[in-house]
């Protein structure tokens, strides 16, 4: 915008100035030459009724005719011969001959001049040398000098009206100019400015963003390319969603298919297990596999119908005010893992703090799991605070580490290194199901193995949630 | 025996469900659809009704309000294939005193079953003797015969209320958090979840004649759990 109104103005300026600069030029340059002119044709006619050598006289009475030349009588003549020199105004110094001119007199035949400033007037001043006319002897200096002041007060007048007429010209068109160019800023920028708005806007991820378009320039033209390719986007996003929000339903109506057979599978896996003993050895064996794997499809059922839940956005918190360190100790009682697992926790109440004690659980089970399943004794559970407002909890065992090319997967679904760690009886899903877990509490989860050997697992948990973030049921 | 009517409409899970807890030593009557179920009630004299969320016809949550309706202080499970949250609160909502999330082992179950009728029972067994009625305002509560009433009306409580409210008023004004609450009235001593206590205070309120912004008896500690406070 500001651009815009400097090159207006830059431009009525300039414009001001290179006409006054023509206008002043050819004001001067007229002047000068009719004076010039003036001045040859009466030394040409009074110069030959000279007799030379002139006295000083006779170049008195010569300067004074040149000078009545001008009706006016504002010319002023020096004439000059050899040591010689008359004026038409007795006595006059003639201050405005100049070293320098009187030199270009003396060295060239050719008519000069130059415009002297005095005080605060200016003066043209021209001399010239004169020289014989003769048939043989032309172009040959006489050696008669005539020089000429005449004052430019007219002139002066004419340029400063000059300067005035611009100046009344060029200021209100520099007005108009920038007031123009602010509209025609207004006309290029705004839409230039609503298009950078609006890309914003979609990389924001508000893909109806669209533009008004106006006009039928290039600008309209490119909004209307905006307009399609936002829609293009748009759609494509759409469709992105929805066959993402369809195989999300999948995955959940699948799963969902899969409880009503394991339910009443499950409902008789102990049955099978007590008669297993009574039973012949195959068909015992068969009947304890059936068992087992029903348990593990269930489990299995269990985690794909969690992560779905996570999927879907439909996993709630159940923020409840509790002793972290109590929770932690009767995870491990509730599984049976007191005696397995050295657990380094603060006294009671140490570490208090709002989270879901159910997520929570599930969260330590399956990493103290995996430490007793994929690492090797001693594991430990060490909890401590991290200042006011988080806690730290860490899993560490004694086995053989993670893989350095498995490190930055183990939290994917279904992730397994073949080699490194055997088939067992996780679904693939604990620990995607541990991350999201802790994401959903607003923490954060990071495996990683220590310099002493042995694998460990760092959650760190938020203690305080903002209340509104999350519902509480009352 | 304790005496089991499962509502089921599922064959394969009827029978497997009715198989495991026969083998436990219940009495099982297993039914297809929720009115039969509702029909059975007084001929078959369950003392846990195990109530499938996904009946053809007659809705399982109908059914469980209808139960509740004749008989308040019924027992009822209930087993739901949908473990999402607006099932289960919507569930406990009706009246369900616990739930389970099929698939679920028959172990489970049975463990959840007998945590249910516990709770039935313990009211009857409570203490032998000396009736003592404590009064809070308008409420009086008989510890002894398990008996509520509100401004001299009978409140009908479901087990899980009665025991949530005996809980709760045993010591007045201390503060109980949801976890002591789920081991104390239902039992869980795993990590339970924190909507059955929140859907029984809100029913337990709801029978108390509790304004629901401003409850004078069962308070909540925002963040912590709740406490009985005498007005």
């Amino acid at each position: 915008m500001v651009a815009f109104a400097l090159v207006a103005a830059l431009t009525a300026a300039t414009t001001g100035a290179l006409s006054f600069r023509e206008a002043r030029t050819g004001v001067l340059q007229q002047s000068q030459d009719t004076v010039i002119k003036q001045l040859r044709t009466q030394v040409d006619r009074l110069a030959p009724q000279l007799s030379f050598p002139p006295a000083e006289a006779e170049l008195r009475r010569f300067a004074g005719d040149v000078a009545r030349a001008e009706p006016s009588g504002s010319w002023r003549v020096l004439v000059g011969y050899e040591d010689l020199s008359a004026t038409s105004r007795p006595g006059d110094p003639f201050e405005e001959l100049t070293p320098d001119l009187r030199e270009a007199v003396d060295s060239s035949p050719a008519t000069v001049f130059q415009r002297v400033n005095t005080g605060d007037h200016t003066s043209l001043v021209v001399g010239m040398s004169v020289t014989f006319s003769g048939d043989e002897n032309r172009g040959i200096a006489s050696g008669l000098q005539v020089f000429l002041t005449v004052p430019q007060a007219t002139e002066q007048r004419y340029v400063d009206a000059l300067v005035t007429a611009v100046e009344r010209a060029t200021v209100p068109a520099l007005g108009v100019a920038v007031l123009l160019a602010l509209l025609a800023a207004r006309g290029v920028l705004r839409p230039v400015r609503a298009l950078r708005h609006a890309t914003r806007s979609i990389a924001e991820g508000r893909l109806d963003t669209r533009l008004a378009v106006n006009g039928s320039d290039e600008l309209a033209d490119l909004s209307h390319t905006f307009n399609e390719t936002a829609a293009a986007l748009e759609e494509s996003v759409a469709e992105l969603r929805g066959m993402e929000a369809r195989a999300r339903r999948f995955a959940a109506d699948v799963s969902h298919e899969l409880r009503t057979p394991l339910a009443a599978m499950a409902a008789v896996t102990d049955v099978l297990d007590e008669d297993a003993a009574r039973l012949d050895p195959d068909t015992a064996t068969a009947v304890r596999l059936i068992s087992e794997e029903t348990v593990k499809l269930a489990r299995l059922v269990d985690d794909l119908m969690e992560i779905s839940r996570f999927d879907a956005g439909a996993a709630v918190l159940h923020l409840d005010e509790i002793d972290l360190a109590e929770s932690l100790r009767r995870t491990l009682a509730d599984r049976a893992w007191a005696d397995l697992v050295d657990a380094d926790l603060p006294p009671p109440d140490a570490v208090r703090g709002r989270v879901d004690p159910r997520r929570l659980d599930v969260v330590v089970a399956n990493l103290v799991g995996n430490a007793l399943r994929h690492g090797a004794r001693p594991v430990r559970l060490r909890l401590r605070a991290d200042g006011e407002r988080s806690a730290v909890i860490e899993v560490l065992d004694s086995g053989p580490g993670i893989p350095e090319d498995v490190l930055p997967h183990v939290f994917e679904r279904f992730y397994k290194s073949d080699t490194a760690r055997t088939r067992t009886e996780g679904s693939g899903l604990g620990l995607a199901i541990t991350a999201e877990n802790v994401r959903v509490h607003g923490g954060s989860v990071r495996a990683g193995n220590r310099p002493e050997g042995g694998a460990v697992f760092t959650v760190e948990l938020p203690l305080r949630r903002d209340e509104s973030a999350h519902g509480e049921h009352r | 025996m304790p005496r089991v009517l499962l509502i089921e409409d599922d064959r394969a899970v009827r029978e497997g469900v009715a198989l495991a807890l026969r083998r436990q030593g219940h009495d099982v009557a297993a039914v297809e659809t929720g009115e039969e179920g509702l029909e059975r009630l007084r001929s078959f004299r369950p003392d846990v009704v195990v109530l499938d969320l996904m009946l053809p016809g007659m809705p399982g949550l109908d059914v469980c309000r209808a139960m509740r309706a004749l008989d308040q202080t019924l027992p009822i499970l209930m087993a739901t294939a949908r473990g999402d949250d607006v099932d289960i609160v919507v569930g406990l909502e009706a009246g369900a005193d616990d739930y389970v999330v099929k698939p679920v082992r028959a172990r489970v179950l049975e463990a959840r079953i007998r945590a249910v009728l516990r709770r039935a029972t313990a009211v009857a067994a409570a203490d032998g003797g000396i009736p003592k009625i404590d009064t809070y305002g308008e409420l009086a509560i008989d510890r002894a015969g398990h008996a509520v009433t509100w401004r001299g009306d009978p409140v009908p409580l479901a087990p899980s209320e009665l025991r949530l409210l005996l809980t709760l008023s045993a010591a007045p004004g201390q503060v109980f958090s949801r976890q002591q609450l789920l081991e104390a009235v239902w039992e869980h001593s795993y990590h339970g979840d924190a909507r059955l206590v929140d859907a029984c205070v809100r029913r337990l309120r709801a029978k108390m004649g509790e304004p629901s912004r401003e409850p004078r008896y069962i308070q909540t500690v925002r963040g912590f759990g709740y406490r009985f406070v005498s007005p």
